[in-house]
C-alpha cells in the first residue's frame, strides 16, 4: 500500500505543531518549499494498523484568502495546485477547542475545498477544564466531517485521530450552498453544540494580561525577562564556549602531533579544525538564545512583547516583531537573522535581516577593546564618565542610529503599496512543552551546523589557503602572511584603503578577519610578527602597547568606524543566504555595509586629522 | 463610534467594518478574524508611548491592532452591560 498523504491545516496557535511533533516524533524533515522561503515541515509515522503516513505540517493560516507567503503556500497545497507538492489525500483540520469562534470559520473554508477532511478538536482537555462542554456527535453532523478530540501535549493525545486514520476514509464533505455566511454558521454551530459554564472573565489571559500589557508594568516585566535572557547568553554560555574553544585547541594539537609538519597539517589544523571550531564555539550562545526565544514564543509572550514595542520599532518603520531578532544580534547576527522567522511580513523581515549586522555583535568587542585601550586616554570627563567607556557607548549607539536610518531609507526606496499593519493575534498563554522545545532547538542546531556550518568551514579553508600560499622562500624576512596571496591582495587593496588611513598591515589583517571579526586581532599580531597567533591574549596585550607607535589616532578611529559597519563576517552572509535563499540579498547587504563602512571611515579619518 | 475611540475597558458591539478603497485587505482580514456586526469587543490594553497599538478582545481571542486599523471598525456601546 502506498503512503497516505496527510496535511495538517489550521489557524496559527491551534497547537498544530505540537500535534505534528506528537505524531512524528523525531522523524521530521525541515526544508523550504520550492521557490519560496517558507519553511516546509514533513514527517513520517505508522498507524497502529500499519499504514504508513506522510504528514505535512502546513503553515498556520487564518484564511484561504492569503495575505502572506505562508498563507499562500497553505492555500495552494490544500488546493493541490502547488508545483512539486502532491495534493493531500486527507486534510486534518486542527482547531483549538478553546477558540472555536475563530478557528471553525477556517475549518468551514477547508470543507468547501471538496477534499476528504477530518476535524481534530485540539486542546480538548483545556476546554473541559475551562468549563466548556462540546456535543461531539452534533458538532460532527453540523460541521460535515468526522470530529476527533486530540491533546497535542499528552502522550496518548492522538489516539482517536489514529483510530480515525485506520478506519474507512472519510467521504468528501457536502459543499455548502454558495454565499453561505461562514460567521453566522459558526455562531449557529457554537450555540447548538457548546455550553460554557464558567464566565469568560475568569480566564488566565484576563488576569495575566492586566500585568503583562500594562503601560508601566508591562515594560518592566519585559526588561527583567530580557535582562535574564542576556545574562544567560553572555554569562552562562561563556564557560561552555571557553570549554569548546579549549577542546578544539586540544584537538588541533593532538592531530598536529600525529601529522608530519607541512601543508597537510596546516590545512587540517589551521584550516579545517580552526574553521569548525569557530562554528561550534558559537553553538552554546545560539542554543541558549534560541531556547529563550522558543520558550517566549511557545508561552504566547512573544507577540505581547511585540505589542509593547511596536511604537518604538515604528520609528524605524518596522513592527514590534522585529525587536527580538535585532536584540539577539547584539550577541551575534547569526541567531538574530535566524530569529527573523517570527516576522510574518516579508518586507519587514527583509529589512530586519539587512539591518541586523549593524547591531554591535560580541565578536566586535575584542577589536573595539584593543583599539580603544591603545588609543583613547583613560580619562574622566566632568568627573563622571570615562572617555573610553564613552567611545565604546558611542560605537554601539552609532550602529543603532545607522540601523534606524538604513531601515527608513529601505522603506522609502521601496514604498509599500499597502499601509504598515500590525493586526496580530495575542494567543492564549501556554506552558511551553519540553518535547516541542527540544525538537525546535534540535532543528535550529541542525540548520546552523549543517547549512551555515558547511559554508563557514569551506570559506575558512579558502581563507586559510589564501593566507598560506605561496609559502615564503626559506630564510625570507618578514611574516609569512606577507608572502602569501592574502598578503599580495592586501598590498593590492592598499590604494583603495589608503584614503581611509589604513596601512598595508591593516589591509592584510582584514582578509583573515573575514572568517570572524575577532580573528582580525590575531591576524594583526601575525602581520606585526608578534609570535604565534595561538596565544591571542598575550599577543593582544603586546599589540596594544605597540600600535600607538605605528598608527596615528586618526587611523585607529577610522578603523573603529570601519568596524561599526564592515560586512566582515562570512557567517552572517552565509546565514542571510540560507534564510532568504537569495544571493541578491547577500550582495545587497554586503554592498551597502561596505559602502557605509568606507564612507564612515573616510570621514572619520579626515575629520580626525584636522585636529 | 470608531473602535479606536472606544475607552479602555468599555464593552461595545460591532456595527460594521469600513473598507479603505475598493479592495482593502486589512478590512477583509479584520472580517475574517471575526470583526463582524453583532460581535462584542472590548479594548483590554493600550501600549506604552502614546497608546498605540491597542489590544482588543473579541470573543475568546485577543488581537493587537494599530489605531489606523481599529479606525475601520464602527462600534456602539448603548445597551451593553459590562
Amino acid at each position: 500500500m502506498t503512503a497516505l498523504n496527510i496535511a495538517l491545516v489550521g489557524n496559527p496557535n491551534c497547537g498544530k505543531t505540537a500535534l505534528f511533533n506528537l505524531l512524528t516524533g523525531s522523524r521530521q524533515k525541515v526544508a523550504n518549499y520550492a521557490g519560496a522561503t517558507v519553511e516546509r515541515k514533513e514527517g513520517w509515522f505508522t498507524t497502529p494498523a500499519g499504514r504508513t503516513v506522510r504528514l505535512l505540517d502546513l503553515p498556520g493560516a487564518y484564511s484561504l484568502n492569503a495575505t502572506s507567503p505562508d498563507e499562500a503556500v497553505t492555500r495552494d497545497v490544500c488546493a493541490g495546485t502547488y508545483r512539486g507538492e502532491a495534493a493531500p489525500d486527507l486534510l486534518v483540520c486542527v482547531a483549538d477547542a478553546t477558540n472555536l469562534r475563530l478557528h471553525l470559520r477556517f475549518v468551514l473554508e477547508m470543507r468547501a475545498l471538496g477534499r476528504p477532511a477530518v476535524l481534530a478538536l485540539n486542546m480538548i482537555d483545556a476546554a473541559q477544564r475551562g468549563g466548556m462542554e462540546i456535543d461531539l456527535p452534533r458538532l460532527q453532523a453540523e460541521i460535515g466531517m468526522p470530529v476527533v478530540p486530540t491533546v497535542g501535549i499528552r502522550r496518548d493525545g492522538a489516539r482517536s485521530l489514529l483510530a480515525q486514520l485506520d478506519g474507512a476514509p472519510p467521504p468528501v464533505p457536502v459543499p455548502l450552498p454558495a454565499g453561505t455566511d461562514l460567521h453566522a454558521m459558526v455562531r449557529q454551530i457554537l450555540s447548538d453544540c457548546v455550553t460554557q459554564s464558567t464566565p469568560l472573565s475568569d480566564r488566565v489571559e484576563e488576569r495575566l494580561d492586566r500585568w503583562v500589557l500594562h503601560p508601566v508594568w508591562g515594560p518592566v516585566i519585559l526588561i527583567v525577562l530580557l535582562f535574564f535572557m542576556f545574562q544567560a547568553v553572555f554569562a552562562w554560555a561563556q564557560p561552555l564556549m571557553d570549554g569548546i574553544d579549549a577542546g578544539m585547541g586540544w584537538l588541533g594539537q593532538q592531530v598536529g602531533q600525529l601529522l608530519p609538519d607541512g601543508v597537510l597539517r596546516s590545512l587540517i589544523v589551521d584550516g579545517v579544525i580552526a574553521g569548525a571550531g569557530s562554528v561550534v564555539t558559537f553553538l552554546p550562545q545560539i542554543l541558549i538564545l534560541f531556547a529563550w526565544i522558543l520558550a517566549l514564543e511557545e508561552s504566547g509572550y512573544l507577540p505581547r512583547a511585540a505589542f509593547l514595542l511596536d511604537r518604538l520599532m515604528s520609528f524605524a518603520g518596522l513592527s514590534g516583531r522585529s525587536f527580538i531578532p535585532l536584540l539577539s544580534s547584539f550577541a551575534c547576527a547569526v541567531p538574530g537573522v535566524m530569529a527573523t522567522r517570527t516576522i510574518q511580513n516579508p518586507r519587514d523581515r527583509l529589512v530586519t535581516i539587512l539591518i541586523a549586522p549593524l547591531m554591535t555583535c560580541s565578536a566586535r568587542l575584542p577589536v573595539y577593546t584593543l583599539l580603544i585601550g591603545a588609543f583613547i586616554p583613560h580619562r574622566n570627563i566632568a568627573g563622571l564618565v570615562n572617555l573610553q567607556g564613552l567611545v565604546l557607548f558611542g560605537l554601539y549607539a552609532l550602529g543603532i542610529v545607522s540601523a534606524v536610518v538604513v531601515a527608513r531609507v529601505l522603506r522609502w526606496r521601496n514604498p509599500d503599496r499597502q499601509e504598515a499593519t500590525l493586526l496580530m493575534e495575542l494567543p492564549a498563554y501556554r506552558l511551553p512543552n519540553p518535547r516541542d522545545l527540544a525538537l525546535g532547538l534540535w532543528e535550529r542546531a541542525r540548520i546552523f551546523l549543517m547549512r551555515v556550518g558547511t559554508t563557514i568551514v569551506s570559506l575558512t579553508v579558502l581563507l586559510w589557503g589564501l593566507s598560506s600560499f605561496p609559502a615564503p622562500p626559506p630564510g625570507a624576512p618578514g611574516p609569512a602572511i606577507d608572502w602569501s596571496l592574502a598578503g599580495r591582495i592586501g598590498h593590492l587593496m592598499l590604494p583603495i584603503f589608503a584614503p581611509l588611513g589604513f596601512n598595508w598591515q591593516i589591509c592584510v589583517a582584514l582578509i583573515p578577519g573575514l572568517a570572524a571579526r575577532e580573528v582580525a586581532v590575531g591576524a594583526l599580531a601575525t602581520v606585526y610578527s608578534l609570535g604565534s597567533g595561538t596565544d591571542t591574549d598575550q599577543a593582544a596585550i603586546q599589540l596594544g602597547q605597540m600600535l600607538p607607535t605605528h598608527w596615528s589616532l586618526a587611523t585607529a578611529l577610522s578603523l573603529l568606524a570601519w568596524y561599526v559597519y564592515a560586512p566582515q563576517c562570512v557567517a552572517t552572509l552565509a546565514v542571510i543566504r540560507r534564510e532568504t535563499a537569495s544571493w541578491r540579498v547577500v550582495a545587497l547587504a554586503a554592498g551597502y555595509l561596505f559602502a557605509l563602512a568606507y564612507v564612515a571611515a573616510f570621514l572619520t579619518y579626515h575629520i580626525a586629522r584636522m585636529f | 463610534m470608531r473602535l479606536s475611540d472606544l475607552p479602555r475597558g468599555t464593552d461595545a458591539v460591532i456595527d460594521s467594518v469600513d473598507d479603505h478603497g475598493s479592495t482593502d485587505p486589512v478590512a477583509q482580514r479584520l472580517r475574517e478574524l471575526g470583526f463582524v456586526p453583532g460581535e462584542a469587543v472590548r479594548i483590554v490594553a493600550t501600549a506604552p508611548l502614546g497608546g498605540d497599538p491597542l489590544a482588543v478582545r473579541i470573543g475568546f481571542t485577543r488581537f493587537a491592532l494599530r489605531r489606523t486599523e481599529a479606525a475601520r471598525v464602527n462600534v456602539h456601546t448603548a445597551g451593553v452591560q459590562a
